[in-house]
């Protein structure tokens, strides 16, 4: 909403500054987004007198000017056919920047004769196109020296407040002039344009209402023997300045009341309308050509302004062509009508019309303006147009507004910390419109007609406290609950930040990506499912709920290749989608590896990257959430986009902690990935609670006094025996005495039969009480040997 | 004989001194000190003495036996430290190598940012909650007092996942609902934070069609708008880390609260750069109010009885403003130079006692 200050004087006596004046709307509510002086651009050129213009002795279109400024005589060469000795003109001086040909002007010579600075054109001062000759100020004769902003009315701040949705009052100045006046800016000075203009005959158009609610109540006002033409100087000045085109008198006196009274209006040509206006809905296919030279479709939800034979305006919105006013306009008829805030949004919506109008049905129009905007019309159409204006035709009644609320001083304060006495509160009430009636059963408020926004005490409070200012709310400390805070997050919440520091901590790079991908890309990580599609993606790369972050990351590795990063690691903890449900979402700590361990090394040499870097990444995020690692079991099993046979999952039981492993040659195909890559996935919600009772205590540490005893034991066993059966098979083969057994070579090869391959463990003796002997020590051997060849097959190798 | 002595002495005294390394010395121990050695020798020889000069030259043996093992000794020490010193010097290596890689991770700035905001509100006893980011209308706009017909609801501005059983769920718009899902579930007094993905169909930049919100929510009997400017500007001054940051309530309107403030802190835009501070400008960064008694009452809460605010804010905006990040689209590039450049070392964790950040 754009207004310039002039015009907001125009409702409001004051004597406050520019600055108060924006200062309080910001606060009122009304933010001013912007504040723009015209005059400052224009700020160097000034009024000057020509003493005397004679012929350029070496140029035929040239004229050397003895001009008069602010600041003495100069002298000018001027090429402008209408410069003339004794005409008041407009100077730009030396040094000063001209906007419209983008020079700034230093002194010369012309032809031999000194030039200082210019008289200039409208389209010098980008004013107008016209560039026939220099600005002639002779007929109004201002004073050498006056700044010609001044002249001409420009010296007017542009001022545009972002306005809230519930706010249509203040879609017209009238309505930002009330807020004004009430938090003590001013007063509110009766309205212009409020006499009524006595009408002399019978309307020969009618209006008939058929659409209900969409439209309830419609003014017209038909003016016979106007004379329409270009608006009269200062109304085009006003119009131009918040950002309108004029375009005839007609039409910009009802642009005017748009702005000055959040009052839309429309003229029809009456020659152009066929019998009574008919307010109905539109019919299937009807076709509009609307002032906008655009034709649009209407269907049967939209409300039209019709005629007896074609519909003639899309209500609230935009008027038609065909009974648009043109020049030759004689005879109009003034609509004046309130439309359904709701449907006029969707109207224009469907109809992609941003109008001012709409602007302003779409927040709910003052439902008690009807009258009086027309009779504003017809006072501002007969002064600036003439004509003989009909008595009001007026057809249906104002949509109920009346309300009230029942309001308690006090809830000011108890709401806000701000106690306004009651006196303060009924004034601010009244300035703004509002009624106040104080009976036994209490206060009761009743907005008035053009506050459709309020509908409680709360509002009424608002209305009170944004008066008073925001700036005397008190600071006051939220009271402690406890004199200690309790711990912000639940375990299960404190897993996101200990996965996300851990993985960090393993060197990968925290990543934040879309919680949509292309469906495609879905499909091939187990999602893609139509109830996880967005209905109106932004794009068709973003139209799917993701599956499993790892596409993402992908894709994110994609690019880093593209920017010379052959390696690198990635990983985000966020959500990823199941189903629609409010349990279909995961949360997720998801990583990937590619290409090499690290860089270059003068002391080591990096290693591609392999299933057992994302196994390692997988068992830190879970360790750190809070997973019993130690219980979990390592099953060959994952899903499709991982390698088959370089993949597994981490499971409690059935239940699946995580899956890791190489990625599928196929995924890396697709993505067009030609470097080793790697990934995880751990399901943090699938983690466990910790038993609350028992306290944060630790089991007690046992240390034995004797040394442990290490021995070695290389296996054959079959190619597919896992390691991990293996050692747990010796470390079963005796439960006291044996305490870890770790592996630590895996070898195929010479020596070793086709088919099978030799695993080779660490096993440590925890003697307890007394050093074993070696007798002891060979019967554990034994023992370990025998284990896994139950349980493996394996044999000790020779 | 005593002439034979001073001879032996010099000549064993030169040999110790003529050793070269440590193995020399030891010959030269062996050849005077040595069952067979030089003095052992000679001392055999004592016997053939007369008595009177036995003793003498016993004695003189003795001291030229203490005085060459002293020597020896002494040798021996300079031999070692000199081995050592020359063993040292064929050790040098070139510290100015680079050590070996270490994993070298980082946290997202976004992150680190929530984990910034959880450290604050934590402090003042906010605890987190959290909601689904896909949602039903109900909780994304109508118990939020957002009309069915309000712009907000329409396909422009908001996502919609296609229909499935009847409904048509909605990408959360906001973290609002959590609001709504925490009030229905709980009894006051509530204190909440919501931090969380939300979702908008923008695109462009300063808009991403995804982004996070931390939304926070007070309800008790007395809370009022004094405790929620109270809270904010505690929370300003503490994120951005400036005591004396200006932090301005305005009057504004959203459908949830009443009376609704949006939030400025003062910032300077002089020469073209954006300083966040005391200065001659204001920068909007949250949006707030007192729930809507309506919002209360369609989560069964009696607003006769309580009361409360409400507050939301972007956390990429703050974390940008903050951390000088200019564009909000690389947030999400996932750019290993820039998540390099602008993230987090993993063992910076935010807290009020040991600093936010640094």
């Amino acid at each position: 909403m754009k207004f310039t200050l002039g015009w907001l004087k125009e409702h409001l006596e004051t004597e406050a500054s520019l600055e108060q004046i924006t200062d309080k709307l910001t606060m009122l509510g009304l933010e001013v987004d912007s504040v723009h002086n015209p005059a400052e651009a224009l700020a160097p050129f000034r009024v000057a007198y020509v003493i005397e213009a004679k012929q350029h002795p070496n140029a035929d279109r040239l004229r050397v000017c003895r001009v008069q400024t602010a600041d003495g005589e100069i002298q000018v060469v001027c090429g402008a056919p209408n410069a003339r000795t004794g005409m008041k003109a407009v100077f730009a001086p030396e040094g000063s920047y001209v906007p419209g040909t983008g020079i700034t002007l230093k002194a010369t010579e012309i032809r031999g004769e000194a030039s200082s600075g210019m008289l200039v054109s409208e389209r010098e001062l980008e004013l107008s196109d016209d560039h026939d000759g220099i600005i002639d100020l002779s007929a109004s004769d201002p004073a050498v020296g006056t700044p010609f902003a001044k002249v001409m009315g420009l010296d007017d701040p542009i001022i545009e407040i972002g306005l809230t949705p519930n706010r249509g009052d203040c879609a017209g100045i009238r309505g930002i002039a009330r807020d004004l006046a009430a938090a003590g800016l001013g007063v509110l000075k009766p309205a212009p344009y409020s006499q009524s203009v006595p009408g002399s005959f019978v309307s020969p158009i009618g209006v008939h209402l058929e659409a209900g609610d969409a439209c309830p109540m419609f003014v017209g006002r038909y003016i016979r023997g106007v004379k329409n033409g270009p608006s009269p100087a200062w109304l085009q000045r006003r119009l131009k300045a918040i950002g309108l085109r004029p375009i005839s008198a007609l039409v910009d006196i009802t642009n005017y009341f748009t702005f000055d009274r959040a009052r839309p209006l429309h003229v029809f040509d009456a020659d152009k309308v066929h019998g009574d206006i008919h307010v109905r809905f539109g019919k299937p296919g009807e076709m509009l050509e609307a002032l906008d030279g655009r034709t649009y479709t209407a269907d049967e939800t939209m409300c039209m302004i019709a005629d007896e034979k074609l519909g003639e305006a899309f209500g609230g919105i935009m008027g038609g062509e065909p009974s648009g006013c043109s020049e030759e306009t004689v005879n109009v008829f003034v609509e004046s009508a309130w439309f359904d805030p709701v449907r006029t949004a969707a109207t224009g919506r469907k109809l992609g019309i941003h109008s001012d109008a709409r602007y302003r049905f779409e927040r709910g129009v003052d439902p008690q303006s009807l009258a009086s905007g027309a009779e504003a019309a017809a006072q501002m159409i007969t002064e600036l147009c003439g004509g003989e204006a009909s008595e009001p035709v007026i057809a249906g009644q104002e949509p109920a507004w009346k309300r009230s609320f029942g309001f308690r001083p006090e809830r000011v304060a108890q709401l806000t910390g701000v106690s306004v006495d009651k006196a303060e509160a009924r004034q601010t009430l009244e300035a703004l419109g509002f009624t106040w009636q104080e009976g036994c059963q209490g206060i009761a408020v009743a907005p008035p007609s053009w506050r459709p926004d309020v509908h409680g005490e709360a509002d009424l409070v608002e209305e009170v406290i944004r008066v008073h200012g925001y700036d005397a709310i008190p600071i006051v400390p939220l009271p402690r609950l406890s004199s200690l805070p309790q711990p912000a997050m639940t375990e299960q919440q404190a897993r996101r930040p200990r996965a996300r520091r851990a993985l960090a901590g393993r060197g990968l790079l925290e990543a934040v990506t879309f919680s949509f991908l292309p469906k495609a890309q879905a499909a091939k990580f187990g999602g893609g499912e139509n109830k996880l599609t967005v209905a109106n993606p932004i794009s068709e790369d973003l139209n799917q709920m993701r599956p499993s972050i790892l596409p993402n990351l992908l894709d994110a590795a994609v690019r880093n290749r593209n920017f010379g990063q052959r390696s690198g690691g990635l990983f985000e903890v966020g959500p990823q989608y199941r189903d629609p449900s409010a349990g279909g979402q995961d949360l997720m700590a998801s990583g990937i590896r590619w290409g090499q361990t690290g860089p270059r090394h003068w002391a080591e040499a990096p290693r591609t990257v392999d299933a057992f870097d994302a196994k390692a990444d997988v068992l830190a995020a879970l360790e750190a959430a809070g997973a019993p690692v130690a219980n979990a079991q390592v099953a060959a099993e994952a899903p499709g986009w991982y390698h088959p046979g370089q993949s597994g999952s981490i499971r409690l039981g059935k239940v699946v902690l995580a899956t890791f492993g190489a990625l599928h040659p196929a995924i890396l195909r697709d993505y067009d990935i030609d470097a080793a890559a790697v990934g995880f996935e751990c399901f943090l919600d699938n983690i466990p609670v910790p038993r609350a009772k028992g306290g944060k205590s630790r089991s007690l540490l046992k240390v034995e006094p004797l040394l442990p005893v290490e021995r070695d034991f290389a296996f054959l066993v079959a190619a597919d025996v896992s390691a991990d059966a293996l050692a747990r098979a010796a470390r079963q083969a005796d439960k006291t005495m044996i305490t870890e057994v770790s592996v630590f070579d895996v070898y195929t090869g010479k020596g070793v039969p086709e088919g099978q391959k030799s695993l080779a463990v660490s096993v440590t003796y925890q003697p307890r009480g007394a050093t074993l002997t070696d007798e002891q020590i060979e019967a554990l051997g034994a023992k370990v040997v025998a284990a896994v060849a139950k349980a493996t097959g394996g044999v000790l190798r020779g | 004989m005593a002439t034979a002595i001073d001879q032996l002495r010099v000549d064993l005294l030169s040999q110790v001194a003529a050793a070269a390394s440590s193995a020399a010395l030891e010959e030269v121990r062996v050849s005077a000190l040595g069952r067979k050695g030089a003095i052992t020798e000679q001392m055999k020889t004592l016997g053939q003495l007369p008595p009177d000069e036995r003793r003498a030259a016993g004695q003189a043996f003795n001291a030229l036996k203490d005085e060459v093992a002293a020597a020896l000794e002494a040798r021996k020490a300079g031999l070692e430290s000199a081995e050592l010193e020359a063993r040292l010097a064929q050790e040098r290596i070139d510290v100015t190598l680079p050590a070996r890689p270490q994993p070298d991770g980082r946290l997202h700035p976004l992150m680190q940012t929530w984990d910034e905001l959880v450290a604050i509100f934590g402090e003042m006893g906010f605890v987190i909650a959290e909601g689904p980011d896909i949602e039903d209308d109900w909780h994304n706009f109508t118990a939020l007092n957002i009309p069915e017909e309000h712009p907000a609801r329409q396909e422009m501005d908001t996502f919609y996942l296609q229909e499935h059983d009847g409904h048509r769920p909605v990408l959360r718009t906001h973290t609002s609902p959590v609001q709504i899902r925490t009030m229905l579930t709980q009894k006051p007094p509530i204190r909440i934070i919501v931090p969380g993905r939300t979702f908008r169909s923008d695109h462009d930049a300063t808009h991403s069609p995804m982004f996070h919100q931390v939304e926070g929510l007070v309800i008790d009997e007395s809370t009022h708008m004094g405790h929620l400017k109270g809270t904010l500007i505690e929370f300003c001054r503490a994120f951005f880390g400036i005591d004396d940051l200006p932090v301005r309530f305005r009057n504004s309107h959203f459908p949830f609260t009443e009376p609704s403030a949006e939030v400025d802190i003062g910032c300077s835009r002089k020469g073209g750069g954006l300083t966040i501070g005391a200065g001659d400008d204001w920068l909007e960064i949250l949006g707030s109010g007192m729930v809507h008694p309506k919002v209360l009452e369609y989560c069964g809460i009696d607003s006769t009885k309580y009361q409360g605010w409400a507050f939301g804010m972007g956390i990429e905006r703050i974390a940008m403003l903050k951390y000088g990040i200019p564009d909000l689209r690389t947030m999400y590039d996932s750019d290993l130079r820039w998540l390099r450049h602008y993230g987090f070392m993993p063992l910076d964790v935010p807290s009020m006692l040991g600093g936010l950040a640094r």
